[in-house]
């Protein structure tokens, strides 16, 4: 298993390597020149860019700006950002944090819930509770963010608020800048969590249930029952054990595309997070954040897909000795 | 014949009839089947695939799920209503005084969990024991049905065992906690010729070590000789024959059991010479047939096997032989008219 990591893990790097050289040169080929960027409002604007691109080393081949760039890349140092001029390797790592609280609850809460929903549809397949919950997952799945979201604001905060009668809504729509303890942390992450989930939910819920639904019909389950055990221990332990390895591995695979893909749902709470970091250095054409922003959520999402093959293997004894 | 009826009777199934709710239609797949089994005692169920034999194995085993329904019947288990007991009562039966063992002993193990564990699981259902302990006794059982290196190997993952010992390993959780009965569903069928004679040795051992009587439900006939007391023939859903095992075999008084027998192959066979079969093939169980279900294949059927369906009653010099068919007395003579 560990020979196997390992291997997989050259393999990774190797991958981003490739994909850190194409992401540079696609970037810096057709992506905005960031002299441009500098020299927006400069009067004599040639003299500016020429000035420029020889300050940044734009005037270089394109491999040759690579290399250095990773040389740099790999000592720490990844520059400033030209919209604000912060260290770009401090703000992709405290973005980085923000977005992966908001992405951990989010998956803790809706694996819970996918489990249990996907569970009891199985157990009970084609009943009035299964057909419900076939229903809101289509309508979770469907639902816009930006329109559940509003929703959520709409009547959770202020309407909850007013509903209670409460001076202050019971959860924020905002970050609260001011106080700070679990209970604000929790009244902050809420919505967003909540907002999150649904979508996460829908779509996992319905993978539970069928993976749930094909261990169920298996003669295991069978011999479970024949052994006397009550049905909530076959279904919970022998099918649950069973049913879980596909959920696991699309639940890692999902986990690491959020870190960069929670950009309407960071927007509509104005929280600051990797999404809302790409959209701002994207409408800026802010190419010293974007490169390394796109270098980091990769290496994520690769690392997360070696975690579900990770996760696989130890959840199924049959594939572990490959 | 010395064999005496089975007294007392350990299971009795009286009547019992299962249907299976399909998009195509109801599916009869058990119609009115009577048998009793005696303590200590070893009765067959033979027949083809879709007679019926599993669904009435699990009928007893409370094991029939949706779409499948007991529309009918009594089951009586060593006194006891299995129709009226509530789903923890049956529970406590399932893997205790009632066990079973299924056909496909791969699939029948959970492949997410230790040998030794699932063995274990079904120790601890019954019975107030430290996981320890169960382990230990879950090695022990191991052991006893011939795993080698048995503590050792109870931490293997099914996948790491063989089939036959995936099906020594079944046996053992069958009389983990020391059956009454034991069902054993085609014991051997999924496994390798050699290894099925091994197992049947396990599964004699097992029985009589515990004491239990047997259902063995199969369709090959070589199993019955070797280990049933008395044999029970089912076609589309019912009994056509009851007998010992010495009458089945040497005064078969069904014709479906003389095509049984009939289509064994036999050593002194000529080279070359077609296998026998019954002709046709048995009838759909989508609606109950007038007369006879075998009266199409059957060359002995009259125009009363079409119109009427014949009852099991005595046949042959045993009291305890029975025979659902109306020929039933004449079909001695009848064979030896036949040209072969």
């Amino acid at each position: 298993m560990l020979r196997y990591i390992g291997r997989r893990l050259v393999a990774s790097a190797l991958v981003l390597l490739v994909a850190s050289a194409l992401i540079f040169v696609l970037v810096r080929a057709f992506g905005p020149d960031p002299a441009e960027a500098r020299c927006r409002y400069s009067r004599s604007k040639a003299a500016c860019m020429q000035e420029q691109r020889e300050f940044l080393g734009l005037n270089e081949s394109l491999p040759e700006q690579y290399f250095r760039f990773m040389g740099d890349f790999l000592q720490g140092d990844w520059g400033n950002s030209q919209r604000t001029d912060r260290s770009v390797a401090e703000s992709v790592g405290d973005d980085l944090w923000e977005s992966s609280q908001l992405a951990f609850w989010g998956v803790l809460v809706s694996v819970g819930l996918a489990v249990a929903i996907g569970g009891y549809s199985a157990r009970k397949p084609y009943s009035k509770g299964d057909s419900l919950f076939t229903g809101l997952a289509f309508a979770g799945i469907s639902m816009p963010t930006f329109w559940f979201g509003l929703i959520t604001i709409h009547y959770l905060t202020g309407g909850l608020k007013d509903m209670l009668g409460t001076t202050e809504p019971i959860f924020y729509s905002i970050p609260n800048p001011v106080g700070s303890g679990p209970l604000e942390y929790a009244r902050e992450l809420t919505l967003p969590v909540l907002v999150l989930s649904v979508q996460l939910v829908a779509g996992w819920s319905r993978y539970q249930r069928s993976s749930m639904l094909d261990e169920l019909h298996n003669d295991y389950i069978r011999t479970a029952r024949a052994k006397g055990l009550s049905e909530r221990r076959v279904v919970w332990k022998h099918g649950l054990r069973n049913s879980i390895s596909p959920l696991v591995t699309v639940v890692a695979l999902d986990f690491g595309g959020l870190f960069g893909g929670l950009i309407i749902t960071e927007r509509v709470f104005s929280r600051p997070g990797m999404g809302t970091l790409v959209l701002d250095a994207a409408i800026s054409g802010d190419t010293q954040v974007l490169i390394p922003w796109m270098f980091v959520t990769g290496a994520i999402i690769i690392l997360f897909n070696l975690l579900a093959d990770v996760l696989y293997g130890v959840l199924d004894p049959r594939v572990r000795v490959a | 014949m010395t064999h005496t009826p089975p007294a007392p009777a350990l299971l009795e199934v009286e009547g019992l009839e299962v249907e299976f709710k399909t998009e195509d239609g109801i599916v009869h797949a058990v119609n009115g089947v009577s048998l009793v089994v005696g303590m200590r005692e070893t009765l067959a169920v033979v027949g083809e695939s879709g007679s019926g034999k599993s669904v009435t194995a699990l009928s007893i085993m409370g094991l029939v799920t949706k779409p499948g329904r007991i529309t009918n019947g009594a089951v009586s288990f060593a006194g006891r209503d299995l129709r009226t007991l509530t789903d923890k009562e049956y529970r406590g039966l399932r893997g205790g005084d009632l066990a079973m063992i299924f056909q496909d002993p791969l699939s029948s193990l959970n492949p997410a969990f230790r040998v030794g564990d699932q063995i274990a699981e079904a120790i601890r259902a019954h019975s107030d024991t430290s996981k320890a302990a169960a382990r230990e006794r879950a090695a022990e059982l191991l052991a006893l049905v011939g795993i080698p290196q048995a503590s050792t190997r109870a931490r293997d993952y099914p996948h790491q065992f063989s089939g036959g010992m995936r099906q020594r390993a079944m046996i053992a959780m069958a009389i983990a906690n020391v059956p009454k009965l034991l069902i054993a569903d085609e014991p051997t069928t999924a496994l390798d010729v050699t290894i099925q004679a091994q197992v049947l040795e396990v599964l004699q051992a097992a029985q009589r070590e515990t004491d239990a009587a047997m259902l063995l439900i199969t369709h090959d006939l070589g199993i019955v000789a070797g280990l049933a007391d008395r044999v029970v023939v089912m076609y589309a859903g019912r009994i056509v024959e009851e007998a010992t095992l010495d009458d089945l075999f040497y005064d078969p008084r069904h014709p479906y059991t003389i095509g049984l027998l009939g289509s064994l192959p036999r050593l002194d066979d000529k080279r070359g010479e077609p296998l026998r079969t019954i002709p046709g093939s048995p009838p759909g169980l989508y609606s109950l047939s007038v007369g006879c279900a075998l009266a199409p294949r059957c060359a002995f059927a009259i125009d009363r096997c079409r119109s009427e369906q014949p009852e099991l009653r005595v046949a042959g010099a045993a009291a305890d032989h029975r025979s659902a068919c109306f020929r039933a007395e004449e079909l001695p003579g009848l064979r030896s008219e036949q040209p072969a």
